[in-house]
């Protein structure tokens, strides 16, 4: 059961995290470059998962994906079946949800690129594709890393969320920590602290070699300042 | 992208814009200029703020000016009139910024390199290596920008920006943090690469002395606007603008009140102001009725400990030290005779003269080291 519960988890956090890649990065670079004036709402909205509760961003999902909306139906037309309850339905709702933990530090790492470098490059004729991939992205890259990571780790330890829009279907919706919270309720306390621990120290490992290539990719890019 | 195989010889350089930028102090200027930079050093000079930096940033296309037109040749790179705007990456501009900006996570060949990319890889690499060499930097090729000196780097940035073969090259105080040898030494390898390129190099600077080494001409920058332009020598000796003798080390500026024209004699005998002083200057063609400077350098002010008889200047005022200050090798005195006047001099003749602070001592000033300003007032 506690293998059943890892596999899923993990399935999830790697779809979740390698989608948040795709999206996160444009979306990163649009933030930390763009000069529109409504740039603020889009941060707003972005930001918003941080503070929601995750009941409230998970209600709204299940609603969006739900029969009754457009994309609902859509859904259930090309697939057959709804979305809520579902893998699927999960990513969507974790995706929104760690969204944040994506965009902000490839964002931030992004706009820290020492603005002269862009300038330099734009000056020895290349285009802002070639300036991206040459300059803004080889330099970002601990930030891309540090949002991989965290939307990993996030996506890991979710719970409201995935209680709301996937509810509690083994080996399809029933991640870690929503077995934890069937043990607990079952009061099988020796479990829970088995699963738990398990968790903890995933996260802990993650994080460890997260902030350890961190701090030697830094160090190697920044060494002469 | 055609950018890099288009660098015809010898074409000049022609800018005309307005644009409004913020100074140091976030008061607002509007830099309004229009020259032609031929083949060559062209110097911009011009106190911080004067929007020098500005002014590249628009021919570079790195900022866009409200109004004008820059060309080079006939390829128009911005016009207000039917909207021309050649973006930076397309303009043929080599752009040394005065960060330098080398990439910090590429080896001095990637950085040297970085600019050839419509180039097949031999061709890439057969120019490196040739810049390389004829910079003296080959053996660097494989460091980072982190592990090199701020000499090197400097040249580095130089070869990454010329090995593209720019049509015209903008230097940004380029040589500033560097000694006087490493500076004469890259300036020499500039020269040598431009006898064979011939392009218009405009490069600014706010000391005086580069302005002597380098350039063939001055345009001098204040405010956003230029108030001198012509051969170093002509601009900054015979300054006529206030701003410009400033910049150009005239460390003591008098107002002064027209007493008289000796036209016989091609001299005019001015008063400072608030004194009983009575220059004698060159008779210019400053208008008299209006408020007059007089600039005179501090170098060029003579000494004397004791009544000074028989001399050819004309200027002798006695008066007392007021101060002596020593700053690196010169000697700074300040003089009062009615009116302060800085003198410098050289430690060796301040001993010999044994000059104090309090004690009575003569000043000369020649009538041609007394150069007329008009005053901006």
């Amino acid at each position: 059961m506690i293998l059943q519960a890892l596999t899923l988890t993990l399935r999830l956090a790697i779809t979740v995290s390698l989608i948040l890649l795709a999206v996160g990065i444009p979306l990163a670079y649009w933030l930390a470059f763009s000069r529109k004036r409504w740039k603020f709402l889009v941060e707003a909205v972005v930001s918003l998962p941080i503070v929601l509760p995750p009941t409230v961003l998970g209600f709204y999902v299940l609603v969006a994906i739900g029969p009754l909306s457009p994309v609902g139906r859509w859904y259930q037309s090309i697939a057959g079946h709804g979305m809520a309850f579902t893998f699927s339905g999960l990513v969507v709702g974790s995706v929104l949800y760690s969204l944040p933990f994506a965009v902000q530090p490839m964002a931030t790492s992004f706009g820290s690129v020492d603005r002269k470098l862009l300038d330099a490059s734009a000056l020895l004729g290349a285009s802002r594709w070639r300036t991206f991939c040459r300059i803004v992205f080889p330099l970002g890259l601990p930030g891309v890393l540090t949002g991989l990571v965290l939307s990993f780790a996030h996506t890991l330890g979710e719970f409201g969320v995935v209680l709301m829009i996937g509810g509690n279907i083994p080996g399809a919706t029933r991640t870690i920590s929503i077995l934890i919270y069937d043990q607990v309720q079952a009061l099988d306390y020796a479990a829970a602290n088995r699963t738990a621990l398990l968790l903890l120290a995933l996260c802990f490992a993650l994080l460890s070699i997260l902030y350890g290539l961190r701090r030697r990719a830094s160090w190697h890019v920044w060494s002469w300042r | 992208m055609t950018s890099v195989a288009l660098s015809a010889q010898g074409e000049q350089l022609n800018v005309h814009l307005q644009k409004c930028f913020s100074g140091e102090r976030g008061s607002s200027f509007l830099l309004q200029v229009e020259f032609v930079a031929a083949k060559g050093f062209t110097i911009l000079f011009g106190a911080s703020g004067a929007g020098k930096t500005t002014l590249l940033d628009c021919i570079a296309g790195l900022q866009c000016p409200e109004q004008g037109r820059i060309a080079i040749g006939d390829a128009v790179l911005f016009d207000s009139g039917p909207l021309v705007n050649v973006p930076p990456n397309r303009r043929s501009v080599g752009y040394l910024l005065q960060s330098l900006a080398l990439f910090p996570h590429m080896t001095v060949q990637e950085n040297v390199q970085y600019g050839l990319a419509p180039l097949d890889q031999p061709e890439r690499e057969y120019r490196c290596r040739a810049i390389l060499e004829s910079f003296g930097i080959a053996h660097l090729g494989s460091r980072r920008p982190g592990e090199i000196s701020g000499g090197e780097r400097q040249r580095v940035a130089l070869a990454r920006t010329l090995v593209t073969r720019p049509r015209v090259l903008l230097l940004d105080e380029p040589l500033t943090a560097l000694d006087a040898v490493t500076r004469s030494q890259i300036v020499d390898d500039l020269r040598a690469w431009n006898a064979r390129r011939g392009i218009p190099i405009l490069y600014v600077t706010h000391q005086r002395a580069e302005v002597f080494a380098l350039g063939d001409s001055v345009i001098v920058l204040d405010a956003g606007r230029v108030v001198a332009r012509g051969s170093p020598h002509e601009v900054l000796h015979r300054p006529e603008s206030e701003t410009v003798a400033q910049l150009a080390g005239f460390e003591n500026i008098f107002d002064c009140s027209f007493v008289a024209a000796h036209l016989e004699q091609g001299t005019m005998t001015c008063r400072v102001a608030g004194s009983v002083l009575d220059l004698e200057v060159p008779l210019s063609r400053v208008d008299t009725s209006r408020s007059l400077r007089v600039g005179i350098r501090a170098g060029d002010i003579l000494l004397a400990s004791l009544p000074p008889r028989g001399l050819s200047a004309r200027n002798v005022f006695s008066g007392v030290i007021a101060s002596l200050e020593q700053r690196d090798v010169t000697v700074v005195a300040k003089v009062n005779c009615g009116a302060t006047f800085e003198v410098h001099l050289t430690p060796a003749a301040r001993d010999s003269l044994q000059l104090q602070v309090g004690g009575k001592i003569w000043l000369v000033m020649k009538t041609y080291s007394c150069q007329v300003l008009q005053g901006s007032g």
